[in-house]
This record gives structure tokens, C-alpha cells and sequence, in this order.
């Protein structure tokens, strides 16, 4: 076991222990870290304008993905587990977007939803409608990227699939027998049955929002490309358009890695460290009134 | 798909339903499809728009035509010359495939230590594993990039390489919950024929727990190929060791406005991982149902 508890404490232990000691500290990289005290925290909650704009846009985010890829995974599920033919070949589709690499998958949303030429947009103008400015508009951006997050649904899907089909079959049947209607069967046997496995996606899918980085920084970056011809993508348009897209790990990347405030982005990372977990405690403490496991003692 | 044939109509003698109620479910099962053929379609356009794109011309990626015309398939010969694909391919396999053999040489043993053997900490080390799951990496990641900075390693692949060896979280903890399903008596036959527990590890537990392996190899795999983050901080500022995902994410930057190449790069990074896919597919599904049902 030895080697893996070293690597524990050199990977995980000890970068946790020292994020903490950071956040105290003044640290540039260059000279040795300076105690500051609560300085940091200071500045994040009373002054730093832009940690409210990215909680805003963090939290909005996984309000709004995370119901809505649960809801598209269960319908999709629930359709897929009742079809007869092509099982195998839907399964496969909607699996597929889930694989693409999400800088392939952004970039090519990017471009599928530009304003001016985007193929989204011009079916949308043969239909008469007036598409809207995506990725270019900072109330749009993050619908876009919602979009972009829904398409990558298949893991999701794939779980709830296999779920509604290990639900025992007595339990449907003898629902039918007592005279349950489709609605009330999918109420009182589909869902019961696939609970934990819906809270297992509500809690991944909130984690993966806390840390949502990729899709938002290349996105901005493409898009800002996109909208003003400049040669430099990097650094410069994190948030792009009018930080729309600045979600707090974003701004902790720009923070951390292209301002070198080592200290500051500590002192952000263990907000984050203590509200990733606190917010998976409390799914799993509440989860117990809702959540069914069946006869197996856990 | 044994489970399909079990959703069909049970095994006692059943009276033929009623003509109007056939006639309801036939109707149902055709509005079902036609909603599952809907959604299908919507999931594959954006394929269908990048490849489309990927096949246009310049000046046609930038007018509102859908359909290429002419084909110009000369672009997955021009995106070789106007980017070092070769080099980033490369970069991208020296990680995924190093971090991948790390994964495997060092997960496997921990898995079957904290699913069946019963020592002191063996629940803690659980719980930290489990902790390690959730957290977002960007809870560790500052003293981590001082730390490779003091080693001076930041610009080269070892930050990204190196901690896959000493166990990674996901990894164990999938490994875990197959081997709690392997039955008791298979490792004490083992022992009792006088195996010590790490050749019961290599003999019988690895046999058996294949499918899983398979599908941690496959996870670690594309999660390698797929990342963005960590390259991000450690190469970025050195675009020699660009793996993939950084090269594409940069590569509109490199060359201004060229949609139809950009997407045509697009598509050759999609196109090992859905490859992959199809070799693997079973393994896939059985991986994706593995780390939800038994969660």
C-alpha cells in the first residue's frame, strides 16, 4: 500500500494542506509567500468585482443544466427503454456527442451557432425566425453553452437506461394489476426504483458544474476570435462576451495562472473546496427523504 | 439484451388484449418512435454540420450554404500543412499512454486492497478516496504548479504524467465495486492452494475483473485524450509539448478565419475516440453502467 499512500499525501494531502496556508499568504512565484492574514479573504467578499459575477454565472449554470440534462437523460431513457426495434442504433447516437472531445465539441458548436453564417441560423431564417446572436450575446452565451452540455447527455443516459431496465418486472406487472395508469406507474415504480441513480447524476452533474472551465474558455476565446479578428486568443477574453462566460473557475484560472496570484487563487480554491463539499452533503443528507434503495442495507 | 426479451409480455397464459387497447399501444409505440427518430436526428446534425463544413471551401464556410459544393477534400490534406497535427498527435499519446499504463500499475492493487482485504485505515482510506472524487482539481492545483514550478518541470508532460502512477481516485474506486462482486470462495480456493494474496491478485482477481480493467483503461484513455485543463497550465506556454486539445483550441488563433479547416481539424481529433467506440463499444456500456448502478 505504501506507494499509494505517498502518492495520496504528495498529490492530494499536501497540495490540500498548503492550498490553505496560500490563501493566507501574498505569493507571487517569484519572492518567497508573505503572510497576510485574512487580506485575501477580504478583498474576495468585500471588494473583487468580479467573484460575484462569476458565482452568478456559476450557479445560474448549474441551475439551469442540471435539471434540464436530467430531465433530457430520464426522457430519452424512458423512450429508449420502451422501444422495440433500433434499441441498439438510438443508444449508439445519442451515446456518440457524449465522446466527441469537448474542445472538438465546443469549437464545433461555436461555429454551428454563429450569427451571421451559422447553419443553425440560416435553417432558422428559412423558417422565418430571426435566429439569436449565441455566443456572441452575453445574455445567450450561456444558453448556448446549456445546449452544448445537453448534446453531451448520452453518460447520463446510458445509467438511467440500464437502471429502468433492472427494475423488476413483478413491480410493473402487479401495478397494472391493481389498475395503474402509465403516469401512475412511471411515478410510483419507475422512478422509486432509478432514485439513487438520479441523485448520483444531480450530484455529479453539480460537481462537474462547480469546475465547468474547458467548454466556457475555449468558447470565449473562439467566439472573441470570431467577433474581432484578433490574432490572440488566449488570457485577454476569459468571459467573453462581457464576462457572460466568466464562471468562478475561469476566473480562478485567470487569477492563479495568468496573473500569478498564488495566494489570492488559494484563498478561492478553498471557497471552493468548502462549498463543493458542503453541497454534497447536503444532496446526500436530503437525498435520504426521496432516494430508495431497495431491500439492500447500506 | 436478455433484459429486452424480459420486458416482453410475462411467462403465465395471458388473454389477447382487446382490439381497441392493441390499437392504443401500436399508436403509442409509433408516437415513441417518431420522438426517439426526432431527437436522433437533432443529436447527429451537429456531426452532419461539421463534417459538412469540414468538406467546403473558404469563401463557402462563411456564406449560409448548408451543402458543399464543390467537395473540397483537399482540406484534410491542407490541415497537416498548416499544423503540426503529427507533433500534437504524438504529444497526446506520450500522455495518454503513459498516464493510462500508470493508471492500470497502480490502481488495480489499491482496489483490491480496499475492497477485500481487511486492514487498519482501510475505511478511512476509502472515505479519502472518495473525497479525492469529489473535489474539483482546482482545489489542488496552486500548490501543485509551485510545486513542478520549484522542479522546474512546468512546460514539459511530467506534471500531467507523473501523479496517474501513484493512483487515481476514479479508477480505484470503480475497480473497487467490480471486485466487491467477485464471489469469496474463487480467492480462497486460491489461497488454500497456497497463492499468496498478491498472486491471488495477478491470477485470479485480474481474470476475472477484465471487463472492468478494460474499462478503466478505456475511462483513463480518453479522459487523458480529452484534457484540457491540466495541459493548459503545464504546456501552454510551450507550444512544442501542445498535446491535441490545446493545439485545436488554438488552432482558429494560428490561422484567422478558416472555418472549413478548423473544422476538418475538429473532426480528425473526434474521430480516434468515436473509432474507439466502435472497437469497443461493449466495454463502453458495461464501463458507463458500472460506475452509476453499483454507485
Amino acid at each position: 500500500m505504501s506507494p499509494w499512500i505517498l502518492g495520496f499525501s504528495v498529490f492530494f494531502g499536501y497540495p490540500l494542506v498548503m492550498s490553505v496556508y496560500l490563501s493566507f499568504t501574498h505569493y507571487d512565484l517569484l519572492s518567497p509567500p508573505r503572510w497576510i492574514g485574512l487580506a485575501n479573504y477580504r478583498y474576495l467578499i468585500d471588494v473583487d468585482p468580479q467573484i460575484w459575477t462569476s458565482v452568478k454565472n456559476t450557479l445560474w449554470f448549474i441551475a439551469v443544466a442540471v435539471p434540464l440534462q436530467v430531465l433530457f437523460a430520464f426522457g430519452i431513457a424512458l423512450m429508449l427503454a420502451r422501444a422495440h426495434t433500433g434499441i441498439g442504433i438510438f443508444r449508439t447516437i445519442f451515446y456518440l456527442p457524449a465522446l466527441a472531445p469537448p474542445v472538438a465539441a465546443t469549437l464545433g458548436f461555436v461555429y454551428i451557432l454563429n450569427p451571421a453564417t451559422g447553419p443553425v441560423n440560416t435553417i432558422l431564417g428559412h423558417l422565418g425566425i430571426q435566429g439569436p446572436l449565441w455566443f456572441q450575446d452575453p445574455s445567450w452565451s450561456k444558453p448556448s453553452l446549456v445546449l452544448l452540455s445537453i448534446w453531451g447527455v448520452g453518460n447520463t443516459m446510458i445509467i438511467f437506461l440500464a437502471a429502468i431496465l433492472d427494475a423488476p418486472r413483478q413491480l410493473y406487472e402487479s401495478a397494472e394489476l391493481d389498475g395503474a395508469g402509465p403516469l401512475r406507474r412511471l411515478r410510483w415504480v419507475t422512478l422509486p426504483t432509478i432514485s439513487p441513480v438520479i441523485l448520483f447524476a444531480v450530484i455529479l452533474g453539480v460537481i462537474q458544474g462547480l469546475q465547468y472551465f474547458t467548454q466556457a474558455y475555449v468558447a470565449a476565446g473562439v467566439a472573441s476570435g470570431q467577433a474581432s479578428q484578433a490574432a490572440d486568443v488566449t488570457a485577454g477574453n476569459l468571459g467573453y462576451p462581457l464576462d457572460s462566460t466568466l464562471f468562478y473557475p475561469v476566473l480562478l484560472y485567470q487569477h492563479g495562472f495568468t496573473d500569478f496570484q498564488m495566494g489570492y487563487a488559494s484563498a478561492m480554491s478553498v471557497l471552493l473546496l468548502v462549498v463543493s463539499f458542503s453541497v454534497t452533503l447536503v444532496i446526500v443528507v436530503n437525498s435520504r427523504r426521496w432516494v430508495h434503495y431497495g431491500g439492500m442495507a447500506r | 439484451m436478455t433484459t429486452i426479451e424480459a420486458a416482453a409480455p410475462a411467462t403465465f397464459v395471458r388473454r389477447r388484449p382487446p382490439a381497441h387497447v392493441r390499437r392504443r399501444r401500436f399508436l403509442v409505440a409509433v408516437a415513441n418512435h417518431s420522438v426517439l427518430i426526432a431527437a436522433a436526428i437533432a443529436f447527429l446534425l451537429p456531426f452532419l454540420f461539421i463534417v459538412m463544413t469540414s468538406l467546403m471551401t473558404n469563401d463557402q464556410a462563411l456564406s449560409p450554404r448548408i451543402w458543399p459544393h464543390p467537395f473540397a477534400w483537399h482540406n484534410y490534406v491542407d490541415v497537416f500543412t498548416k499544423a503540426p497535427l503529427w507533433r500534437w498527435t504524438l504529444n497526446t499519446l506520450v500522455y495518454s499512454t503513459l498516464a493510462t499504463l500508470g493508471v492500470l500499475v497502480s490502481s488495480v492493487p489499491v482496489a483490491y486492497a480496499l475492497a477485500r482485504l481487511r486492514w487498519r485505515g482501510s475505511q478511512v482510506a476509502f472515505m479519502i478516496v472518495l473525497i479525492a472524487l469529489m473535489l474539483p482539481p482546482q482545489v489542488t492545483v496552486v500548490p501543485l504548479y509551485v510545486m513542478w514550478a520549484k522542479l522546474h518541470l512546468v512546460g514539459t508532460l511530467w506534471p500531467v504524467i507523473l501523479p496517474n502512477w501513484l493512483g487515481d481516485a476514479f479508477s480505484i474506486f470503480l475497480l473497487r465495486q467490480f471486485f466487491l462482486t467477485i464471489p469469496e470462495e474463487y480467492l480462497d480456493a486460491a489461497r488454500v492452494d497456497g497463492c499468496g494474496e498478491l498472486r491471488v491478485l495477478f491470477t485470479v482477481v485480474v481474470r476475472l475483473a477484465k471487463p472492468a480493467i478494460a474499462a478503466v483503461a478505456l475511462f483513463s484513455f480518453l479522459y487523458t485524450f480529452n484534457d484540457f485543463f491540466l495541459p493548459l497550465l503545464y504546456v501552454g506556454e510551450n507550444s512544442h509539448n501542445w498535446v491535441l486539445s490545446i493545439g485545436l483550441s488554438e488552432f482558429r488563433s494560428l490561422h484567422q478565419v478558416q472555418w472549413n479547416l478548423t473544422m476538418a481539424a475538429t473532426l480528425l481529433v473526434m474521430a480516434p475516440v468515436i473509432i474507439l467506440f466502435f472497437l469497443a463499444q461493449k466495454a463502453f456500456v458495461e464501463g458507463v453502467t458500472l460506475t452509476g448502478v453499483k454507485g
